[in-house]
């Protein structure tokens, strides 16, 4: 049962949800950067003239959207990093190291999957014509993406890209399966010290929305920004 | 080094689609001298077009050969002068043609004046400044200075196609290519961006123009190419090709458009 008293008992531990929060935060950023990189070459890929390239691209895209988070995530964590030895230090004082990495590289590459596709159809969504303008002034095709294609195809996107980013905060909860100290677990020591579940449930589902709820408010703040060219 | 008069060699130049079932350009020769204004003309499918954009290699020729500034630019790798080979770079040899498209395109997330010192500034490496004071001048050369701060979508046609004029002006080329610049165009807004190409041609401007205006072609042009079915028909003065036009497919054209 949900009460007063188990509220006062979860508070007693808000440090550990502090620790949470921040490390939830570290580790969805770095999968933003990460994933963002990574889906960009995808998406690149997925486009690109070699045929070899296009079907690595696709290949990697159906498979990780193909398959739950959470066994990338162990096959990350157990398998492919198994023999690696990172440095079991703390970062900030209290995320470790060790454990957080793989958390990122499984997320970065899961989000990764889908935001190529994103962005590829963001990319596509823009008309020839600009490319031709571009690259007939003697831009290269690398300041033609740049400079004309990327900053369109981005406002374009920008709705599914917050939704992809809120959905990486939400998804790397799952992050505490393989240690990693981030909201999730914060609930956990917390259950395990005074018996209660409901409230610090409830106290890591506030956390998680004064997370999610700004950055699609930034988010569309910017699109909102990036829309001057729209108005008459 | 061959004359500055042969700006454009366009030798046996050919674009075939599906292995030679479609000929978008049958074996096309001509020769482009600087301060000519050549319009192109023709009924639609002619190859007209396609001719126009392999000249900055929109579109890349089957076979063929284009030498532009001495360099034949469909080759992947030219020789210097010093004799080494070098890997040719499009980008530098487009940076001398200007293009003017059917519907434009510029860029919608630009304003007029970033639209226009893009490119000088970021390829030319001109000094940002420099680059709005000249981009103002031309604007006000085309009686578009109040827009410098505008966005592309409040603009009309016509004052959208007269900016894309002056923003390839922008890069100082050594010869414009219109690709049907009014076709896209209310009529009341033809007349403008006709008298911009006109100014343009009357400062010795070099200009290759693929257009519909017989008007203009018969005013401004110096020289009259007629192409059917990708191939290049008929070359003549503007008088030669209008007045006494020999070839039957040409006559019949000309009745169904004048």
């Amino acid at each position: 049962m949900i009460s007063i008293e188990g509220f006062k008992d979860t508070f007693e531990y808000i440090q550990m949800f502090g620790e949470g929060m921040v490390c939830t935060i570290s580790l969805s950023a770095l999968t933003v950067i990460f994933g963002f990189v990574l889906a960009l070459l995808l998406a690149y890929m997925r486009m690109s003239k070699i045929l070899p390239f296009r079907v690595i691209s696709t290949a990697y895209v159906e498979v990780f959207r193909a398959t739950p988070l959470m066994v990338q995530l162990f096959l990350v964590y157990y398998v492919l990093m198994a023999d690696v030895s990172l440095p079991a230090f703390k970062l900030f004082g209290f995320i470790r190291f060790e454990r957080f990495i793989p958390g990122v590289i499984a997320l970065s590459l899961n989000s990764g999957a889908y935001l190529s596709e994103i962005i590829r159809s963001g990319i596509q969504s823009i008309d020839q014509g600009q490319t031709e303008a571009a690259r007939s002034l003697g831009m290269s095709q690398i300041e033609n993406m740049r400079y004309i294609i990327l900053p369109q195809a981005i406002k374009n996107i920008l709705p599914a890209i917050a939704n992809e980013f809120v959905t990486i905060i939400k998804e790397s909860s799952i992050c505490w399966t393989i240690g990693v100290q981030e909201i999730m677990s914060a609930v956990n020591s917390v259950k395990a010290a005074t018996f209660s579940i409901g409230e610090p449930l409830i106290v890591a589902a506030c956390v998680y929305f004064c997370l999610t709820f700004p950055t699609s408010k930034i988010i569309e703040h910017f699109e909102r920004k990036m829309s001057r060219g729209d108005k008459r | 080094m061959a004359t500055r008069d042969n700006l454009i060699q366009v030798k046996h130049l050919k674009k075939y689609y599906n292995k030679g079932a479609i000929r978008a350009l049958d074996d096309v020769s001509v020769d482009i001298h600087t301060g000519d204004v050549m319009v192109v003309i023709g009924p639609s499918g002619s190859g007209k077009s396609t001719l126009l954009r392999s000249l900055n290699l929109l579109e890349v020729p089957t076979e063929g050969e284009i030498i532009f500034d001495n360099v034949d630019i469909t080759k992947k790798k030219i020789k210097t002068p010093d004799g080494k080979i070098v890997k040719l770079n499009i980008d530098e040899h487009r940076q001398k043609m200007g293009m003017v498209f059917q519907h434009f395109n510029l860029f919608p997330h630009k304003t007029i004046l970033e639209n226009m010192i893009l490119a000088p500034v970021k390829v030319k490496k001109m000094d940002k400044k420099e680059a709005e004071q000249k981009a103002l001048a031309l604007l006000k050369r085309v009686g578009l200075e109040d827009r410098a701060n505008a966005y592309p979508i409040q603009l009309s046609g016509g004052q959208k196609q007269r900016i894309a004029i002056v923003r390839a002006l922008m890069m100082e080329p050594e010869v414009m290519l219109f690709d049907e610049p009014t076709s896209a165009l209310d009529p009341e807004m033809v007349g403008e961006v006709l008298e911009v190409m006109k100014e343009l041609a009357q400062q010795g401007m070099t200009m290759v123009v693929v257009t519909h205006e017989m008007g203009f072609a018969r005013e401004v042009g110096n020289r009259i190419l007629f192409m059917a079915d990708g191939k290049l028909l008929e070359e003549g003065t503007p008088d030669q090709i209008f007045n006494h036009p020999k070839h039957p497919r040409l006559q019949d054209f000309l009745s169904k458009v004048l």
